[in-house]
Formats: structure tokens, C-alpha cells, sequence
């Protein structure tokens, strides 16, 4: 019991540290591609302590209540899923967390924001299927929901589900709003959506967004290391070489529509993954 | 509060606004967004979005039409924040100040605090005035909290 609850405190003290330095690795990379120097490591810490420090201009009363929601319910999924819970539980329980952000955005009389929290909507209905066919393939595989079953087996799951870790990393794309998905909020402020869903959410409850992005990243890398669970140092390897992908496709690629969006993700990603499950029966 | 004064300075977040300049104080504003200046560098990040901004950048002078427009774009901003009148337009108005319609400088309308002179100024004087002007914002913060606690 005692044990559980240090594995739970200490997850919830770590993970933004690593969500944090990870998405500063981020901001250099992207800049040394641009033939910049970029910012120092530190810099997602020095702008989450900036907007903590400012004003809090409240549009609504609920506005703060969704920031809080997203918050805790991905702190809530991250921890169930490093206590080795049940998967598809950790995913309704992120979609919860997806759901509340997009009620913020949602809840402003802003035009961007709507338009952003309706593209994210689209996104969200792009990936969740890709998530439940990995969790069916996971389940197929071991014959349990659970993250523990995964730890358990003798094989990693990659040599049984190679298309749906492909699948996946088009999800990670996604949720990461890297380009070519950006347009639910788009990553440089100044152009036809301003900042999408964020637009109008400023100071701590930025800041608050920022930190619930880290427990996301944490979380969804998890999911990557799943696929080489026997060995877990060789998982977070993966994770860390698809993160690093990310980045190269985020700098190589422009904005797409959301049509495309949903063509690719509905016709390749969950082709690619009733393709795998079909290959395992 | 120390270690929240310390990012202020380190993650100046930037809105532009040209109040009707001649764009040759913007091209010299972007060209701080460039490889050669790279203003990242020192985490300067331009937003676009008054409410995420932490200074306004003005470039111009500023006239009768437009400086409704400039206070809205200021009121808008979370506290603290700091403004940053780049350019000879901006400071007094210019060459045009003896025109009909232009005020004399951007304060007329709202608080500025850095003036960075020239027609059109560096880029390094440009991004010398953001860095400033946070500095000059932790001090005034610092300072109303003396007063307050006296």
C-alpha cells in the first residue's frame, strides 16, 4: 500500500519534469532544423513559471473547472497507467480529459477558439479508434486488459503488432498538435487561427494547459514503450526515436485539412490495424 | 517570488502592433524571428494573441483612427506586462508629427516604457529594448510590493 502510494507521488512530481525537458529537446531540435540556436533546455519551465505569475483574466466561471478537469483526469490516467491498470480504462479516461479542454474552448464566445475546439473534436474522433484497436490488439495478444499482462509477456509486442505501432505513431502526431495536424492549435500565434482552442485561455490557466500537455506526452510515450515492455529501457529507447520523428515530420510537413486528416487516419490507421488483427487470427 | 521574477525575464512573450508605420520598422522587428537574430534565444516568442502576450511591440505613429484600437490590444493583456515603442513614428511621431491626424507618440494612449529610437532601429537595439523593458517590469513589481508593505 505504502509502496503504491510513493509510486503515485513520485509519477505525479516526475512526469511533468520529463514532459517538461522533453518539449524543451523539442524547441532546440526544431530550431537547430531551422538553422537556429534555439532556446535554452530550461525554457518550457521559465514560460509555465512566467504564466503562473500573471493575472488571471476569468472569461466564464467554468473556464478555470475544465483546465482543472483536463488536468486531473490525465494526472488520473498517467497514474493508473504506471500502477498497471486497465488500458481501456486509461484511454476513456484521457478522452474525459480531451472532452473537458474542448468544453473550455468551447465555453468562449471566441470565434478561434470554437473553430479550434471544433477541429479538435475532429481529431479526437480520428485517434480514439486507432486507440481501441491498439487495446483489441493488445487484448488478442495476452488476453487481458491490463498493463500488467503486457509486462508479463515473454515477447515484445512489436513482433506481433508492428502495423498498429505504426498506426500509433500517427496518433502521437495528433495529440502532440505537431504539423502536419496542427490546426486545432496552431503553433505560431500569429496566423489565421491565432492560438485555436488556447486563444483565450491566458496566465494560470496556460500555464495549467501546458502542465496537463506534459502528463499527455508522458502518457502517450508510455503507450510507445508498451510495445517493448520485456525490456524497458530498450522501450523508452523507441519512445524517445518516435518522439524524435515527430519532430522531423513536424518540420518537413505543412498544415493539412481536416479532411485529409480524417481520410488518412480513418482509411491507413485503422486499415493498418484490422489489417494486424486480422493477421494475428 | 524569486524564481518567478527570473522567468519573467527569461520568457518575454511579444504582440506586435503596427499603428500605420511605414513597414520598415516591422520588417525589422520580424527580422528578429530569423536564423541571423534569432530572438528564441533569449525566449522571446511572438504570440500574436494579446491575452498570452507579456509586451507590446509598437511600431508607427499613432493617429485618431487607430489608437482606439491600440488601447484595446493593451487592455487586453494579463498583468504584468510592458510596452516597447520602437522606432521614431512610435516615440514621438516622427515625421509626421506635425500632421492633423497623428498624435505625438504612443504615449499618448498607453504607458510606454522603453523607447527605442532610430528610423528604423537594429534589430539588436530592438531586442536589447524587450529585454529591458521585462527588466524594468520585474523592478516596478518589486517596487509596488515595497510601497505595499510599508
Amino acid at each position: 500500500m505504502i509502496q503504491t502510494l510513493i509510486i503515485v507521488i513520485l509519477i505525479i512530481i516526475a512526469a511533468p519534469i520529463i514532459g517538461g525537458i522533453l518539449s524543451g529537446i523539442d524547441r532546440i531540435i526544431t530550431a537547430r532544423m531551422q538553422n537556429r540556436v534555439g532556446p535554452p533546455i530550461l525554457q518550457p519551465f521559465y514560460d509555465f513559471f512566467k504564466l503562473i505569475g500573471k493575472e488571471n483574466i476569468i472569461v466564464n466561471r467554468f473556464q478555470m473547472l475544465y483546465v482543472l478537469g483536463y488536468l486531473v483526469l490525465m494526472i488520473t490516467s498517467l497514474v493508473l497507467f504506471v500502477l498497471k491498470q486497465d488500458l481501456l480504462m486509461i484511454i476513456f479516461i484521457m478522452a474525459f480529459g480531451g472532452v473537458s479542454l474542448i468544453l473550455g474552448g468551447l465555453s468562449v464566445q471566441s470565434p478561434y477558439s470554437r473553430i479550434g475546439s471544433h477541429r479538435e473534436i475532429l481529431q479526437m474522433l480520428a485517434y480514439e479508434p486507432v486507440l481501441i484497436f491498439m487495446v483489441v490488439g493488445i487484448y488478442l495478444q495476452t488476453g487481458s486488459f491490463t498493463v500488467q499482462s503486457v509486462f508479463d509477456m515473454n515477447q515484445p509486442l512489436i513482433y506481433s503488432l508492428p502495423l498498429i505501432f505504426i498506426a500509433l505513431l500517427y496518433v502521437l502526431t495528433i495529440k502532440l498538435r505537431k504539423s502536419p495536424f496542427d490546426f486545432s492549435t496552431s503553433h505560431h500565434g500569429h496566423q489565421e487561427l491565432v492560438k485555436g482552442m488556447l486563444t483565450e485561455f491566458s496566465g494560470p490557466q496556460l500555464a495549467l494547459v501546458e502542465l496537463a500537455h506534459w502528463y499527455e506526452l508522458v502518457l502517450i510515450l508510455g503507450f510507445i514503450v508498451l510495445f517493448w515492455a520485456t525490456n524497458i529501457y530498450i522501450g523508452i529507447a523507441i519512445a524517445l526515436a518516435s518522439f524524435v520523428l515527430e519532430m522531423f515530420i513536424d518540420n518537413i510537413s505543412a498544415r493539412m485539412t481536416w479532411k485529409w486528416m480524417i481520410w488518412v487516419t480513418w482509411s491507413l490507421g485503422i486499415g493498418l490495424c484490422i489489417a494486424n488483427i486480422a493477421l494475428l487470427y | 517570488m524569486g524564481i518567478i521574477n527570473k522567468s519573467r525575464v527569461k520568457s518575454p512573450w511579444v504582440v506586435h502592433f503596427d499603428c500605420g508605420s511605414c513597414n520598415a520598422c516591422d520588417i525589422e522587428i520580424l527580422a528578429c524571428l530569423t536564423p541571423i537574430y534569432d530572438v528564441e534565444r533569449f525566449g522571446i516568442v511572438n504570440v500574436g494573441n494579446p491575452k498570452h502576450a507579456d509586451v507590446l511591440v509598437v511600431s508607427g505613429a499613432v493617429n485618431n483612427r487607430n489608437k482606439r484600437v491600440l488601447k484595446n490590444v493593451y487592455d487586453q493583456m494579463p498583468d504584468p506586462k510592458a510596452v516597447v515603442a520602437v522606432g521614431a513614428c512610435a516615440a514621438t511621431g516622427g515625421v509626421f508629427k506635425e500632421c492633423y491626424n497623428v498624435l505625438e507618440g504612443v504615449d499618448k494612449v498607453i504607458p510606454v516604457d522603453v523607447y527605442v529610437p532610430g528610423c528604423c532601429p537594429k534589430p539588436e537595439a530592438i531586442i536589447d529594448g524587450i529585454i529591458k523593458a521585462v527588466e524594468k517590469m520585474n523592478q516596478r513589481i518589486d517596487s509596488e510590493k515595497k510601497e505595499k508593505k510599508e
